[in-house]
């Protein structure tokens, strides 16, 4: 496979970038998107070139390390999967591609294609985690949980955190990100303790990153490697709205 | 945390949105039932009555002061969730995004857009009349004769052609703003959710088609 490949080049976070056009030639329909990134800095560095930079970790779809916005969808053409699942089978002979990195004012650009998620942290650091401060582990099974909820506590866990959700949504927003964290804990018994304060904190945090509001447009469950369900935002808005209406005034 | 309007939590934004913009939705019915009477062949004796109704009594006087606070909070609400949006990706993609997505959830400003214009046109031909800031068709009573008023303008084409594209664009953003505000408000369930999209996309039609075949039956049946 011959392709073009548009990415957007940017020296560092206060450098003005810009779409630098490159060609890639005897590309292997079976190699995955990153072999063919690679395929490429290799050819820059024996050119004495900058190779372009890229976030990337396992190559196998579960450390959510990996963005890149494809011709315009994140983690490119295919559904459900990474950017470092996707095959160069999803493109043509000849085709261009458009490669850029995730766009959100809580995402700054470190260099080319890689941005800072930190703000994912933050949120993170806000509450999303369980409180254990004593005592040594619980036997297996000594609370028990209906397996509805341990399925669907396990389905928001599966949040890898890569940030696809913020960079597919019209408005930038967090919501899928943060209704995964908040949606994992408030599904078990060991998260109920915390979750009005979970809820509101994480909520905070999320607004004060400059994310968006979310507007139910659903691009993120599209988007999202996990396949994330949209009705844990849901989950989230009765969770913060229950929580503002009833949590004690000390509870925050 | 901040309570100012501008600092709300995004959610507590989202939810006052929801239960905003369904009142305000519920409201289009019982507009709709009262202009329905105008097809009625009884020389707009029920519409006139429902009108009188309408402005007179004093639980809708009430509720009227509510519809219109209602109409400027979804209306600055919306313009300001749409400007924090924006802000939140000051350098956009250069591909645009080409995500599946439910046909006009983006496009609510938009066709809120349209709603708005059509609503100042509306206050124009009717509410400013009826307090007295414009002057309008009058009856033989000394009051505002709305009945004739509204047919006459149904007879003009161009007002006509507004009238529908209103509708349209109050169709589309009925049809994803309805099932969008259980979402924000969390009522969802795997059991109603299906039901709640289906009666959002039954009710955004019943509003446009009802409001739409109006003008049309009098231009048609040329009334």
């Amino acid at each position: 496979m011959d392709l073009t490949l548009k990415i957007w080049r940017q020296a560092n976070a206060q450098a003005k970038g810009k779409m630098v056009e490159y060609k890639v030639t005897g590309v292997s329909p079976d190699s995955s998107f990153f072999e063919m990134l690679d395929v490429l800095n290799q050819d820059l560095i024996e050119k004495g070139e900058d190779p372009v930079a890229f976030d990337h970790d396992c190559r196998e779809g579960i450390c959510g390390t990996c963005s890149l916005y494809i011709n315009g969808r994140a983690h490119g053409p295919d559904s459900g999967v990474t950017t470092c699942q996707l095959h160069m089978r999803k493109f043509k002979d000849g085709d261009t591609i458009f490669i850029e990195p995730w766009r959100a004012k809580a995402f700054p650009i470190v260099k080319d294609l890689i941005v800072n998620r930190g703000a994912f942290d933050s949120i993170i650091q806000a509450g999303g985690y369980i409180s254990v401060n004593t005592g040594g582990v619980p036997d297996a099974n000594a609370i028990p949980i209906p397996k509805v909820n341990a399925d669907a506590a396990m389905d928001a866990a599966a949040c890898i955190g890569c940030g696809a959700c913020v960079a597919t949504c019209k408005n930038a927003s967090a919501m899928l990100f943060v209704a995964a964290k908040v949606s994992q804990f408030a599904n078990l018994p060991q998260g109920k303790i915390e979750a009005k304060r979970r809820v509101q904190n994480m909520v905070a945090e999320m607004d004060a990153l400059g994310f968006g509001n979310c507007s139910n447009t659903y691009a993120c469950e599209q988007e999202c490697p996990k396949e994330i369900s949209v009705s844990n935002i849901a989950k989230m808005n009765r969770e913060f709205l229950s929580a503002k209406l009833c949590a004690d005034v000390k509870d925050i | 945390m901040s309570n100012s309007l501008l600092n709300y939590a995004s959610i507590t934004k989202k939810i006052s949105m929801s239960i905003i913009g369904l009142f305000l939705a519920a409201f289009l019915l019982v507009h709709l039932t009262i202009n329905l009477m105008l097809l009625l062949d009884d020389g707009g004796e029920s519409f006139r009555a429902a009108a009188e109704f309408m402005g007179k009594n004093p639980v809708i006087k009430v509720f009227e002061i509510i519809l219109f606070s209602a109409f400027i909070i979804h209306i600055l609400l919306g313009i300001i969730l749409w400007f924090q949006n924006n802000a939140a990706r000051p350098i956009g993609y250069q591909r645009a995004n080409i995500t599946k997505t439910s046909l006009m959830s983006k496009y609510m400003i938009h066709t809120g857009i349209i709603i708005f214009i059509f609503l100042g046109l509306h206050f124009i031909h009717f509410y400013f009349v009826k307090i007295g800031l414009v002057s309008g068709l009058m009856g033989e009573d000394g009051h505002p004769d709305f009945y004739n008023s509204a047919l006459e303008l149904f007879k003009q084409p161009l007002y006509v052609i507004i009238y529908i594209v209103s509708f349209l664009a109050l169709g589309f953003h009925l049809n994803h703003a309805i099932q969008s505000g259980f979402q924000s408000l969390g009522w969802e369930h795997s059991k109603y959710t299906p039901a709640v999209k289906a009666i959002s996309t039954i009710y955004a039609l019943v509003i446009s088609v009802g409001f739409t075949i109006i003008p049309l039956f009098i231009l048609i049946a040329g009334k």
